[in-house]
């Protein structure tokens, strides 16, 4: 069962996780699909926090307690975010990264 | 914990109270009196600071997670300073017909934005630290893209909350590798164990990175021009001081605490950030036009300057730091109360409009002289004070050479505040904006702001006040 599985796994997916979502944040060129990315980099967070609280510190709950407001407060920056995004999608016509680009240098 | 103790939190309780009554109200005012909101929300927020300056002891609350001291409160006593100035400056924006039935809007999120940042300045551990940093991020947003029928509100609001969002990523990341390296969330007892550990390192060099974002160092500054240029002036007054000063405020703190014992590492990123935040900042702000973006990068140089007193690392170096702040608050305020008064009236925002300022509105230009030569640090004003303390303090921690850089940059910057003065008092136009008055709220930010950008450099006491609070917090 779990006592089977080392902590160095979970570990592993979490940096993964967290890095591909860095890397489809500056590739991806749909804002959707951008703020998918963000809460890809927030569940490794989640991760993180439960597997080292879980192998690391069993007697405590502040690992636990930390994932739970972490995903209440990711679910409000999306409701923000998707908020925002319709705005624009009612200005510009797309959800796309390539439009949104009256403001450059 | 007893009601007293409870009382102890009265910066943030009464915030949130003062958000709710001007819910309550919006909600029983018919459309046409929307605009009463607006005196009613001044008066309670006047009373709101006010109450901020009775002096109250040191206290922690919730095992440990919010605590509170004298320092800190002078802090959030100078953020309250800073949001009635810009409540001030916006007033006359706000009676505009197209932002009646958004007026409450403005109000609540900007004291939600408000709450959290002083939460996060009194948190205790990363917990409350992180909620009061998303509080303070995620309506700062909704404010950017306020104005929803202008593509370029929109485009700061998506830009903001985007870029916020992947630096809180990044910022957890780097909290959730200390937690796992220490085993706490709480600063009193990471701080008795963080070591030079690699995977510490790490998750500093996560932390900072998140950090540098809300506080736009390079090379973490990109969203920053973009963002001031899209969102309504006054929110952009308020991002570019409000937001920069309890972020600086933050990680100072963080840093003379949590991670005091990285100092001998540390000190060599914010060497290089502060050498690159600097430059950068000052050479992009050269060949903008627009104001808004011009401001943008000049607030980025000082952020840079900012590092400074946090390298040196000491007492002066914290006094220094919250004493620029201060000052920083009055002297940009005055830059972009006049900035918005001009945009509002007229709706011009580009540095060729200043053409021949002087001509039609003599006091305005005064003010932005002065404000200027303040964020520049020339020696009458308030501002040559705040970049000395910064020097100061970073000399004594014996960094000559990032001293001799930042008089360069100061130097530097000179340049590109005088072009818009150069503009409004030399340049020749036939058709200078025309004259026209204030309203009584817009005068009287102004005039708060360019008092203090005048009188805090000769009144020595708020240095004084500020250092003696200081040394209790440092030893």
């Amino acid at each position: 069962m779990i006592q089977n599985i080392p902590l160095s796994y979970y570990l592993v997916i979490s940096t993964l996780m967290f890095f591909i979502g860095i890397y489809g944040f500056l590739t991806r060129r749909n804002l959707i699909t951008m703020l998918m990315s963000v809460e890809l980099i927030l569940n490794s967070v989640n991760i993180n926090f439960v597997a080292f609280n879980r192998y690391l510190y069993p007697q405590q709950l502040q690992g636990h307690f930390f994932t739970l407001i972490v995903v209440a407060v990711a679910a409000a920056e999306s409701a923000v975010a998707i908020a925002i995004i319709i705005n624009i999608y009612r200005n510009f016509k797309s959800v796309d990264v390539e439009n949104v680009d009256e403001m450059k240098y | 914990m007893n009601f007293n103790d409870f009382l102890t939190m009265r910066h943030e309780l009464m915030l949130t109270l003062l958000a709710l009554v001007v819910l309550i109200i919006d909600l029983n005012l018919h459309n046409r009196h929307k605009h009463y909101i607006i005196p009613i929300t001044l008066g309670l927020f006047f009373v709101n600071l006010l109450v901020g300056f009775i002096p109250e002891g040191s206290n922690t609350l919730f095992g440990g997670m919010y605590r509170t001291n004298p320092l800190l409160i002078m802090m959030k006593n100078i953020l309250n300073i800073g949001v009635f100035i810009i409540l001030l400056q916006s007033v006359t924006w706000l009676k505009k017909e197209e932002n009646r039935e958004k007026i409450s809007e403005y109000f609540i999120l900007l004291f939600s934005t408000l709450i959290g940042m002083n939460f996060m300045i009194s948190s205790g551990d990363f917990l409350m630290f992180y909620l009061g940093l998303e509080l303070a991020t995620i309506p700062v947003a909704a404010l950017a893209a306020y104005t929803h029928h202008q593509t370029k509100s929109a485009e700061a609001g998506i830009k903001l909350i985007l870029s916020s969002a992947l630096s809180s990523g990044i910022l957890l990341f780097g909290i959730s590798m200390i937690y796992g390296s220490t085993g706490s969330i709480y600063f009193d007892t990471i701080t008795k164990v963080y070591a030079n550990t690699p995977l510490q390192l790490l998750a500093f060099i996560f932390f900072f990175s998140g950090m540098s974002f809300k506080i736009s160092l390079v090379p973490f500054h990109l969203w920053t021009a973009d963002v001031y240029e899209g969102a309504p002036i006054n929110v952009t007054s308020y991002l570019s001081v409000i937001s920069k000063g309890a972020a600086a405020f933050i990680l100072i703190i963080v840093m003379f605490t949590v991670f005091s014992s990285l100092a001998a590492v540390y000190k060599n990123i914010l060497y290089l950030i502060a050498v690159l935040t600097m430059t950068v900042g000052n050479l992009f702000a050269m060949r903008q036009k627009n104001m808004k973006r011009f401001l943008a990068f000049s607030s980025i140089a000082q952020a840079g300057f900012i590092l400074l007193g946090i390298l040196g690392g000491n007492v002066m170096g914290m006094t220094s730091v919250i004493y620029f702040v201060l000052v920083y608050i009055f002297s940009n305020l005055g830059a972009f109360g006049v900035v918005s008064a001009i945009s509002t009236v007229t709706g011009k925002e580009s540095m060729d409009d200043y053409d021949g300022l002087y001509r039609t509105n003599p006091k305005l230009s005064l003010l932005m002289m002065l404000s200027l030569f303040s964020l520049a640090g020339i020696p009458p004003v308030a501002g040559f004070f705040g970049k000395f303390f910064l020097f100061a303090s970073a000399a004594s921690g014996g960094y000559y050479w990032l001293v001799f850089i930042a008089v360069l940059n100061a130097t530097i910057s000179l340049y590109y505040y005088l072009l818009v003065v150069k503009a409004m008092f030399i340049n020749k136009n036939e058709t200078p904006l025309a004259f026209f008055k204030s309203d009584l709220a817009t005068r009287a930010g102004l005039l708060i702001a360019g008092l203090g950008i005048f009188f805090l450099g000769f009144w020595a006491k708020v240095y004084e006040i500020i250092s003696s609070l200081s040394y209790g917090i440092m030893q």
